[in-house]
Order: structure tokens, then sequence, then C-alpha cells
């Protein structure tokens, strides 16, 4: 079989048919992630529609403020993202690993004040539905069903992200073994895709399960 | 321009977006605490739209790929769409032709949801 | 006229199929066509163990009071029918089999755009079959194929996740698949090869890959969510938080109605090559038939309500999906006129898979016309959760979706093996499934009509007569499916070597030799001229 680190492979007749069949390619399989978390967003959109106060309530649970500079963090990970793909399309190796670690750190932080200032905070106040509910109120059987759509999609979002990391510390070992160059950016620039996507699914989330209702 | 590493942007246009992305994520947080009634809602998605669109166009090179992948993204958008809207029908009608022994309850969920639209409660 | 040869011919050439020998060679291939076989012998297991249960479920109804079955293995054995039958047989068998095998041919490149994307589908595969075949052997799941909650979530004591998670995971093989499609029949066509020059298989397949791409996730998160809510006890499904049973039923056939496209747009595709191969004309109304492929995939996502006609849906909403229903008859209506409008005035020869093709338009023509019946709303609430809706899905997807699989495997089979098979003894199996398929479904029509229930393992006295010609037609119809399973192992051996084209049809696939080398092409073929440029049907006899 070829050195399957050729930069092109046995399959196309040349880098551009490759390098559009990648993007195609990747594309796609983001579509089927738009319809995977759609599932959830769907089902959403039905109990939101009837349950609006409860959502309400269940809602201003959360902690917006924790939720915005989580908002903020992603987006920047995003930015040191592409910063990477431009990286690796200039065939600079030493920015491309900073920028990927880059993104790497802030999606731990990410994670980090998620587990540490959200869901913990929700165990120890009894709000996780099934496992620790303990809350009270005339609302609360709705109120735990709103409950199951943040742990449900957060932690979906959170399992995107974590594989992201996987992905982008097999591009940063790639990296370091020279495997990655302007002629040979394609995996960087797929994992960019993925990467914003995740990002992009937050910045639904983030309204969608912290400000219903509004804040004043 | 190269024929295998594709677009190219600066740091400076790239360096714009995330600010401009910024912005409207304080925005989205900032509006939330401003009484809008039920179009809170409202804003909030469309800001949301707005960065997603950002995002996809700038960072991830939609502006410059070739028209397929844009056809992708807007096609994924329309079958959540119709996941949505279809299933929607249902359950927002679900009290308009009655059916035998539900229509007290199914009147009363029609008028407290009109109602919670227009910022009656 | 492939009489039998004593000594098998050797054939010495070097094609994908010896190029290299070993389990590793076969395990790690990349090679299309390998991976296409890999899936064949995957799937006719499956379809054997799916068939398996309707074997015992048919005999068990030959008596009114039940034969042998207690109900709730009779629940397990319909249930593990379906499940095994629709995700592990019907949704891969052409696409993978014969789609994986063809495509890149058929674009006229040396294989798919992604190659160890196509492997792991296969490995994703077979890894949700296992979970599959635990839930089977590890006591089974009694659910139905459908799941539907809260049954699934919070009644049911059997191995529900297992069978949820294989499922699941099958589902991404059929993701890979339909994303590898795509791309290559965008990215690769061979020059010259226009899109409306393209075989009409290739257009099935990209319609069918669209809907498995866009599909195929909602089904994942909703079982995914089925699975949360059996381990947690708490759920979206959940009445007493407030959620709603009917939105699983939502979330499940907006996939699993597309899912049905999935199994027929492929046959219909093998079908439009088999008819003008067989008539020895071009297709008549070729543009019609591409362009109705994709509009049944795109349709086809906005009718999946018409399975809830009775569920406590809106009537409303349910008055809306039945007159999307009744559209969604119409572009499988056009191809039906154009393939016989193909075969009007051409020279129609009686191969095997032509009497396949030819099943395929009148069964199918059947399970369509019967499929109005259940999306007109006020028919639906007599004939839901009858024998009914059974017989119609079965004709359309055993009368017609596996036959037309069935007639592919038998005119692609050279190409794949580079054997012949006896064509009488393919004739005669062809003749003895039509014949065993329609006594077996026939009845069903009746039966459900009357009143019979779907998946009951008793029935009133006045229903047997009906049900053991039923169960007499399934014996005759299994001996049909075993019939080719035997004459074409025994063709690989001792079939007469086929040439690269012996049937004489058009299509860059057929300009290989048979079996073809690894690579395909020795150089990149260039298209001149458009699909199925048969010339005067007269004068052509084709060859073999």
């Amino acid at each position: 079989m070829a050195d399957s680190h050729a930069a092109l492979a046995e399959q196309f007749d040349d880098v551009e048919q490759q390098h559009d069949a990648a993007s195609l390619g990747m594309w796609l399989f983001l579509a089927t992630e738009v319809m995977f978390f759609g599932g959830l967003f769907a089902s959403y959109t039905i109990f939101r529609s009837r349950y609006d106060l409860a959502f309400i309530e269940g809602s201003h649970h959360l902690n917006v403020t924790l939720g915005s500079i989580n908002t903020v963090i992603l987006l920047a990970s995003s930015f040191t993202m592409a910063l990477a793909v431009r990286s690796a399309q200039l065939g600079r190796r030493r920015t491309l690993i900073v920028f990927l670690l880059a993104t790497i750190v802030l999606g731990l932080a990410f994670l980090g004040i998620k587990l540490s200032g959200e869901y913990y905070r929700d165990w120890i106040e009894g709000t996780v539905p099934g496992l620790h509910w303990s809350y009270q109120s005339p609302r609360a059987p709705q109120v735990e069903l709103f409950m199951c759509f943040y742990f449900f999609m957060t932690a979906l979002h959170a399992t995107h992200m974590i594989v992201g990391f996987g992905i982008m510390a097999v591009l940063i070992i790639m990296a370091a073994r020279g495997q990655i160059s302007a002629e040979r950016c394609n995996p960087v620039e797929m994992a960019g895709l993925y990467w914003h996507f995740v990002d992009i699914i937050w910045i639904f989330l983030f309204p969608l399960l912290y400000l219903v209702g509004g804040r004043y | 321009m190269s024929q295998h590493s594709g677009h190219v942007v600066s740091v400076k246009f790239y360096s714009l977006i995330f600010i401009l992305l910024v912005v409207l994520a304080m925005l989205t947080t900032g509006m939330a605490f401003v009484d809008l009634g039920a179009f809170n809602t409202v804003v909030a998605l469309v800001i949301a739209f707005t960065k997603a669109t950002l995002v996809a166009l700038f960072f991830m090179h939609l502006r410059w790929s070739p028209a397929l992948q844009r056809i992708v993204g807007v096609a994924a958008l329309l079958w959540l769409a119709i996941l949505i809207a279809l299933t929607l029908s249902d359950y927002l009608t679900r009290g308009w032709i009655p059916a035998p022994g539900s229509w007290e309850s199914s009147l009363n969920f029609t008028r407290d949801f009109v109602a919670s639209l227009l910022g009656w409660s | 006229m492939a009489t039998a040869a004593l000594e098998p011919e050797i054939d010495t050439r070097v094609h994908y199929l010896n190029v290299n020998y070993g389990i590793r060679s076969w395990l790690l291939t990349t090679d299309h066509k390998r991976i296409a076989l890999l899936y064949l012998a995957s799937i006719t297991v499956f379809f054997f163990v799916g068939g398996a249960a309707a074997v015992l479920m048919r005999l068990n109804l030959i008596e009114p009071q039940g034969l042998l079955l207690q109900p709730e293995t009779y629940n397990k054995l319909f249930s593990m029918h379906g499940i095994m039958m629709v995700f592990f047989f019907m949704i891969p068998s052409i696409p993978a089999v014969l789609g994986n095998f063809l495509v890149p041919m058929m674009v006229g490149a040396r294989d798919l755009a992604f190659p160890k994307l196509n492997l792991l589908s296969w490995y994703v595969f077979m890894l949700g079959g296992l979970f599959e075949l635990y839930a089977i052997f590890a006591g089974g799941v009694d659910s139905g194929w459908t799941f539907y909650t809260p049954l699934s979530t919070t009644y049911l004591n059997t191995h529900v996740m297992a069978a949820a998670l294989g499922v699941f995971i099958a589902g991404f093989a059929s993701i890979l698949t339909g994303l590898n499609f795509i791309v290559t029949i965008h990215k690769m066509r061979a020059p010259g090869l226009t899109w409306f020059r393209m075989p009409l298989f290739l257009w099935a397949i990209y319609a069918t890959s669209i809907i498995m791409v866009l599909g195929t996730p909602v089904v994942a998160i909703t079982l995914v969510l089925v699975a949360l809510e059996r381990a947690f006890h708490v759920g979206v499904f959940d009445p007493a938080l407030g959620g709603d049973p009917i939105l699983f039923q939502h979330l499940f056939w907006f996939y699993s109605h597309p899912a049905v496209y999935i199994m027929i747009l492929p046959s219909m595709g093998v079908v439009s090559e088999l008819i003008t191969c067989f008539s020895r004309k071009r297709i008549f109304g070729y543009s019609f038939i591409a362009f109705s492929s994709v509009a049944i995939a795109v349709i086809s996502f906005l009718v999946w309500g018409h399975h809830m006609f009775v569920s406590g849906q809106s009537v409303y909403a349910g008055l809306v999906f039945s007159a999307l229903s009744f559209a969604v008859a119409i572009p499988s209506a056009i191809k039906v006129f154009n393939w016989t409008a193909t075969m009007y005035k051409g020279s129609v020869s009686y191969d095997a898979p032509m009497l396949y093709a030819m099943g395929f338009i009148g069964l199918f023509t059947m399970g369509g016309l019967t499929g109005l019946f259940l999306a007109s709303l006020a028919t639906d609430v007599h004939l839901h959760d009858t024998y009914f809706v059974i017989a119609h899905f079965h004709y359309i997807m055993v009368g017609g979706a596996v036959m037309g699989y069935l007639g592919g495997i038998h005119f692609w089979w050279p190409k794949i093996s580079g054997r012949l098979y006896p064509d009488g003894w393919a004739r005669f199996a062809a003749l003895v499934i039509f014949i065993g398929f329609n006594l077996t479904f026939f009845p069903q029509f009746m039966l459900g009509y009357l009143g019979m229930p779907r998946r009951y393992p008793i029935y009133p006295q006045e229903f047997q007569v009906m049900n053991v010609m039923s169960s007499a037609g399934a014996s005759i119809l299994g001996v049909g499916y075993l019939i080719p399973l035997v004459y074409l192992i025994w063709s690989m051996r001792y079939g007469p070597v086929a040439g690269p084209n012996p049937w004489g049809a058009k299509g860059l696939e057929w300009q290989t030799p048979s079996p073809p080398p690894t690579e395909n092409f020795e150089r990149t073929p260039t298209v001149t001229e458009e699909a199925y440029a048969y010339g005067n049907a007269a004068q052509e006899a084709h060859v073999g």
C-alpha cells in the first residue's frame, strides 16, 4: 500500500480534488451533527412552548455569569482554532502547535467551569434530575424536565468537546512529527470545522438554556 | 491562490470577527436584563443566528468555499426546521379539532398558549 | 445455457479477489469491492437470523390458539424480526453491497472518496450487529422494532438497551456510507460524466444517501434518549414530568419513514438498470426518473405523521401528513410508468434479473397502491395495527426491495465473481420466490381488512384458513431464498468464466474485466455518450 502519509491519497487525481472531497465530507458530517443535536432542539422547542413558566423557573436557576464567561471562552477557542488552521496553511509548525494547545486549554477551562461551577453546584443543591432531585416548587416536575434538557444538551456538547480534544491532541502529535505542512493541512482544516461547529452549538445553547424569560 | 491550502485569512480579519462575536455575546447577556416580554427570545435568537453566521462564514471559510458546502449547511438547517415545524404542528393544534372528551382541556391550552405569546398571564 | 462443467474452469488473471490472500487482507482491506463482499456476508447472515424469527412466527400462526409459542416469546420474535430485517438487512443491503461495489466503477473512479471510512463503516456495522445478537441471545427484546415509549423506557424488563444501542451503532455505519457516496458522486466523476449521463442507479444511491445523512442522526439521538430514560428513570418521554410519549413517535418516525425510502430507492435504481438492459432500449424519461428519486428523498421527510394517525396526534396535523403522503406516491408512480414505457416495443429477454425486475414492478405497484389506503386518515383508523399494514409494507419491502436486490445480485454477479450462475435454476428460484411471496402476503391484506391485529400470537378461529395459506406461502418463500444461496456459491468455483460483459449492457462497470482489478480502471475513462445508449433494439442480441 502506498505511503499513508503521502500528500495525495491513491483514490484522488489531484490535491485539489482531495481537499474538496475532504471539505465536502466534513460539512456533510456536520450536517448529521446538526440533525443529531436537532432532535434535542426540537424536543426542547415542544416543551418550552408547553411549559414556558416552568422553563423560565428552571432557567433562572442557572448561573448566567458562568454561562456568559463560558460563551466567551468558547468563542476564544474558536479564534485560536482559526489561527491554528491558518498556521497549518502557512506551514508554520510551532505556531500551529501553540494555537492547538491554546484551543485545548480554553476548552478545558470551559469544562472546568461547567463541572465545578455548575454541575457540582446542581449536585449539591439537589437539582440533578433522576440522580439527585430534591427541588420543591409547584412546577417542580416540569422544572425537572427543563433540567433534563439542560443536562442532556450540555453533556452531549461536552462529549463533543472531549472528542475534539482527542482530535487536537492527535494533530499536535502529527505536527510535532512533521506530518503537517502547507501541502498537507487538510486534517487541521477539517478539525477546525468540527471545533467551530461545537462552538456554534453552544452559541445556541446559551440563550436557550440560560436566558429563558429574561433576567429583569 | 494556492491549489491545496485554500483561502488564507489575515490575523487582523480573524481578530475583527472575534471581537464582533464577543460584543454580540455580551449583548446577548445584556439584553436579557431588559424587559422586552416575548421579544427577549426573538432578540436572543437573532443574535445567536448572527454569531453562528459569522463563525460559519469566516471562521469556517464558507464565504470562500464552493457553493456546494453552503448548500449542505443550508440543507441541514432546513431539515431541522422541517423536524421542528411539523412536530410543532401537532403540539400546537392538539386543541383545534375537538376529540371526544378533551374539548375543555384543548380550549384551555390554546387560550393559555396564545396568551403567553402575547405576554398576558 | 451455462451448463455445469465437471471440472472447474480456472481463471488465471490477477484481480481484486486473488490479488492477495489471507484473513488480514480481507479484514484490513480498503478496496470497496472487498468491503462490499464483507457486507454481503454479514447481511446474508442477519437476513437468515431475521428469517428464522419469521419462520417461527408463521409456524405459530398455523393454529388460532398459537401452535408453539408463549405470547412473550412471540413478542420477542416479531421484535427481532423487525430489527434484524430493517436495520441489519434492508437498510444496508443494496447501498452497502451493490452500492459499495458499483458506485466507484460507475463514476469511473479507482475507489470511493474515503476508503478507510468505508472499512470503518463495516466494523461499526458489525459492532452494532454484535450488540443486537447479544440482545437476542441474552433473552431478546419485546418492544417491537419501533421501541415505543413508555413501554420501552419504563415497563419492559427485557434487553431494550442492548437492542437500542445496537441499532444506534449501526446507524453510524449508515451515515458513513451515505456520506462517502455523496462525496464520491459529487467529486470523483470521470471526465465527460455529467450528472445527466450517470446511470440511474447512481441517482438512486445519491437520493438514498441524502436520506441516510439527514435522517439517521435523529433516530440515533432518540434511541439515546430512550436509553437515558431507562437508565436514570427520568426523561423527556415521561408524562410524570410533563413529558410526552408521543414525542418519541415523532422523533422515531422522522427517521423511520424516510428509512423505508432508503430501503426502496436503491432497489428502484437497480430496476432502472435491469429494465433498460433487458429491453435493449434506452430508458424512457431518464430525467423524470432521476428527479423523481430526489423528489422522493425530499418529500419522504414530510410525511412521517401517517404512522401516528391514531396515536393521539392532533387530527389537524394528521390532515397535513395525509395530504403530503399522497404527494409522495406521485414520483414513485412516475417511475413505474417510465419503466413500463421502456419495455414497450423493446426487445425483452427473460433472464433471471429481468424476472425479478418485472416482479418488482407488479408487486411494488400493489404495495404502493395499498399504501394509499393507509395514507387516507379515515380508512387508516380501521386498518392501523392490522395485518393490512403488514401486507402493505411486505409487498414493498419484500416484493419490491428484496426482489430488486436479488435482481441486482444476479445482474452484477458475473462482474462481482467473474462467473456465470446456472440461469435455469435462477429463473426457477425467481418463480418460486414470486409464488411463495404472494401466497404469504396476499391473504394478509384480507386478514387485515377483516380486522386481524398485527403482533398477536393468536387470532379468532375464522381467520385460520388464510393464516395457514400465509404460513404455507412462507415456507415456499423460504425455500426460494435458499436456492440462490446454493447456486451462487456453487458458481464461484464451478460456474463458467464470465467475460467482461455477458449481458451486453451499457455502463462503465461493464468496460472492465470480470472480476475487475483492484484499481478498477487502468486509466480513468472518458465518457462520451449518454446513459443507456442502446442501439436499435431489433438489431442487437445480447451475448452469452
